[in-house]
């Protein structure tokens, strides 16, 4: 075991991204797959800091990650920060990329789905939502945006959901601050697009996360590690929308053709 | 300003961290960005500097070609927001404006009114308070000289808060330090200038091929008198006989009465073309092909094709030109300077000489010899007459301006500075200067030699009164004036 720590840590290879471009930023990473993206990276030599409001779990993270780090060259750093707290968020974008020495990629996987009662109308647990999952990421990726136009460089990745794509009676608002994150990461590619700047929109099936835990009719369910290896293939290979797994484009194909008529009598 | 006051919480959420980039790409570095909005934000801005105990670099829209307005090593205060045209006098043609207000919105709003800007740059983007604080110059620097001149008053924020009015009579010393400065002395806020009075919405523009330099140069020494704008465009490739062969271009102003209509021509839709070329061909993704030509090769055969269109457009009569048209050439292709590459260590510079009347047919038919040999051509060539002017830290002389547009590639960067290097010396030798908006290349050997000594020293002076801390820098100070202190203990 000496000897292995002893050698000199070797980022493994990864096409077109050389070693000094691998600085990641992961927003939402306590659990999921926001702990399994910073996981991987860690294990590809990328330099991370990983936010999220749970101090202890940010700690557990790093500290299962620090072995991976020290094999490939590359490091976890975690800050506790929650992201409705926005006036905080350009001041601590700043001391996060001078701490790692640039950004290369910004992956915003926080989100918060509270369970809603078929006859419930809560606004206060309605508007969590739309501030975690919608003005969080706006928060976040709007810093990201003005330093990866003006570098011409840099990857946006949103952790969207399926859910964006209809609103559905189970929770409105869930799926109402998918789809604005939906149209906003559209909107911000288009807007990036000419400065060499991506944005990967990625909107997942059933993952095994927290989120899903206790929750009827799964289907094609993976892992956080097979979807942060999905997450990060399609954002290397600059997809615009990508479904994790795959096999889900086609639910939501049609269930985007459904009519609407016809779709309010579905209990999906 | 006490911490936790309005301004600078405002000033707060209206920050960001960029990469703050030299025109031409060839240099940059992460910043921290403030956009104040009023003075009192300004002064927020340079306490928030102070408190952190880091530099602060001025900056406009970014348009120098180098590291004028990029500060490596603390924030930067970007004058954009402050963009207000505050009064426009129709009878006399003075403008008041906040110095954020760019050239493209200051003739947008009193060309219609019948003025246009006594100056303006080959691009319309820069800000004003950029303008003045470089003190930039047209096509028309022999007649007016620089923006300096046209400048009657301007308001600038010293490093330590206080607010100054400064004219011709008034605080003379800042004026004519601070024109030039290339912002090392306050920040500009306001500035009232004098504009000029235009009978038409267009000038009438000769064209004049001519075989070589010494052509060149004559044609426009001739014209000195009747032309209001003359501007020379050289092959940079053609050597022999047709060494410093090209185009130059000679506008007019239009007498009262020559324009018949003139209400339609001095509007702003009337002045500028519409975003694509024939109708279709999107102006905006020209940038494209152009890399395709973005070579040795590329750049030969458009020289030489423009040169020979450039002897018909000479034989026929003169042309009228908008003045949008006219002076803002290098708008015409939106972001053409990605034609030279858009990754990092790519891009361009440009290298701006200034040589007296008297030296520069030698040293220019030299220059461009050495450029040939070393096979370091410049990209494009534009010659221009000036005349001497009032301010300090002036880079205008009583000769000639060459600007040369190298491309810079990381296999070539350091043979480029090698190169500019060598011209430096032939320019110096002949009592030649330079231009801080273009430069990127000039070390503080080169800059003392080419200021007169008493004003060199005058400046420094200025700047350690009123800057002890050095709170204004740049990286452009940094390279070629490096920190004060060393500069004392050295004299």
């Amino acid at each position: 075991m000496s000897t292995a720590t002893e050698t000199t840590p070797q980022a493994p290879r990864l096409a077109g991204i050389p070693p000094e471009k691998r600085r990641a930023l992961v927003v939402g990473a306590s659990s999921g797959m926001g702990a399994a993206l910073v996981r991987q990276l860690a294990g590809e030599g990328y330099r991370v800091c990983a936010l999220a409001r749970r101090s202890e779990e940010l700690e557990a993270l790093r500290e299962s990650c620090a072995p991976l780090a020290a094999a490939t060259g590359g490091q976890v750093s975690v800050r506790t920060h929650d992201v409705t707290d926005t006036a905080a968020i350009p001041a601590l974008f700043e001391e996060i990329v001078r701490e790692l020495g640039g950004l290369d990629l910004i992956v915003y996987a926080a989100g918060i789905m509270p369970a809603v009662g078929e006859q419930e109308f809560d606004t206060r647990k309605d508007v969590d939502m739309l501030r975690v999952n919608t003005e969080g990421c706006v928060a976040w990726c709007n810093p990201a945006a003005e330093l990866f136009q003006t570098q011409r460089e840099g990857t946006i990745v949103g952790i969207s959901s399926i859910a964006g794509d209809r609103g559905r009676k189970g929770n409105p608002v869930y799926c109402t601050s998918k789809a604005a994150m939906n149209t906003y990461l559209e909107a911000l590619r288009n807007r990036l697009g000419d400065y060499d700047v991506h944005v990967c929109t990625i909107r997942p099936g059933f993952v095994d996360t927290k989120m899903t835990q206790g929750m009827d009719g799964l289907f094609w369910l993976i892992s956080p590690e097979e979807a942060s290896k999905a997450i990060l293939g399609a954002a290397r290979n600059r997809v615009n929308v990508r479904y994790v797994p795959l096999r889900w484009m086609w639910v939501g194909l049609v269930l985007r053709l459904i009519p609407s008529f016809v779709f309010r009598r579905l209990s999906i | 300003m006490a911490e936790g006051s309005v301004p600078g919480e405002v000033l707060a959420q209206r920050r960001s961290y960029e990469f703050v980039e030299a025109w031409g790409m060839a240099a940059g570095a992460h910043s921290r960005v403030l956009r104040p909005r009023n003075v009192e934000e300004i002064r927020a801005s340079l306490e928030m500097a102070r408190r952190e105990s880091v530099p602060l670099g001025l900056r406009g829209t970014g348009n120098s070609y180098g590291d004028a307005s990029v500060n490596g090593q603390g924030l930067v205060l970007d004058i954009r927001r402050m963009n207000r045209i505050l009064a426009f006098d129709e009878e006399q043609g003075i403008a008041e404006v906040e110095s954020g207000t760019t050239v493209r919105d200051l003739w947008k709003h009193i060309l219609p009114k019948g003025y246009w800007p006594q100056v303006v740059s080959g691009t319309s983007f820069p800000t004003l308070a950029g303008a003045a604080a470089m003190n930039i110059h047209g096509k028309n620097n022999f007649a007016v000289g620089p923006i300096g001149e046209a400048i009657r008053e301007f308001d600038i924020v010293l490093p330590n808060g206080e607010l100054r009015t400064c004219r011709r009579d008034q605080h003379s010393d800042l004026f004519h330090a601070a024109i030039g400065g290339f912002g090392m002395l306050g920040v500009i806020s306001r500035l009232v200038l004098q504009t000029k009075r235009v009978h038409g919405g267009y000038l009438n523009v000769h064209a004049f091929a001519n075989h070589d330099l010494a052509e060149m140069m004559e044609y426009m020494q001739a014209h000195r008198g009747v032309a209001d704008y003359l501007v020379g465009w050289i092959d940079c490739f053609a050597g022999g006989d047709g060494l410093g062969r090209g185009l130059v271009h000679d506008g007019r102003y239009l007498a009262p009465g020559e324009d018949p209509d003139p209400e339609t021509t001095l509007t702003a839709a009337y002045q500028e073309l519409g975003p694509n070329i024939f109708g279709v061909i999107p102006k905006s993704e020209l940038w494209r092909p152009m890399r395709l030509l973005n070579n040795d090769w590329g750049l030969r055969f458009i020289n030489t094709v423009k040169y020979w269109m450039g002897r018909l457009e000479g034989m026929g009569p003169p042309k009228p030109w908008t003045h949008a048209e006219f002076s803002f050439l290098l708008d015409y292709v939106p972001n053409w300077k990605w034609s030279y590459g858009r990754k990092h260590g790519h891009g361009l510079i440009q290298f701006q000489t200034f040589v007296p009347h008297e030296a520069a047919h030698e040293v220019y038919t030299d220059i461009l010899r050495r450029c040939q040999r070393a096979r370091i051509v410049p990209y494009l060539g534009v010659f221009k007459r000036h005349r001497p002017d009032p301010f300090w830290l002036t880079h205008a002389v009583d000769g000639w301006s060459f600007a040369m547009d190298f491309k810079v590639t990381p296999a070539r960067r350091e043979a480029l500075w090698k190169h500019c290097h060598e011209l430096t010396e032939l320019v110096l030798d002949a009592g030649g200067k330079f231009y801080f908006a273009k430069d990127l290349v000039l070390r503080p050997e080169d800059v003392v030699r080419m200021y007169p000594e008493d004003k060199l020293e005058a400046f420094l002076k200025l700047k350690a009164e009123l800057d002890p801390e050095e709170r204004l820098q740049t990286d452009l100070w940094r390279r070629v004036f490096g920190p004060l202190r060393d500069r004392a203990r050295a004299s």
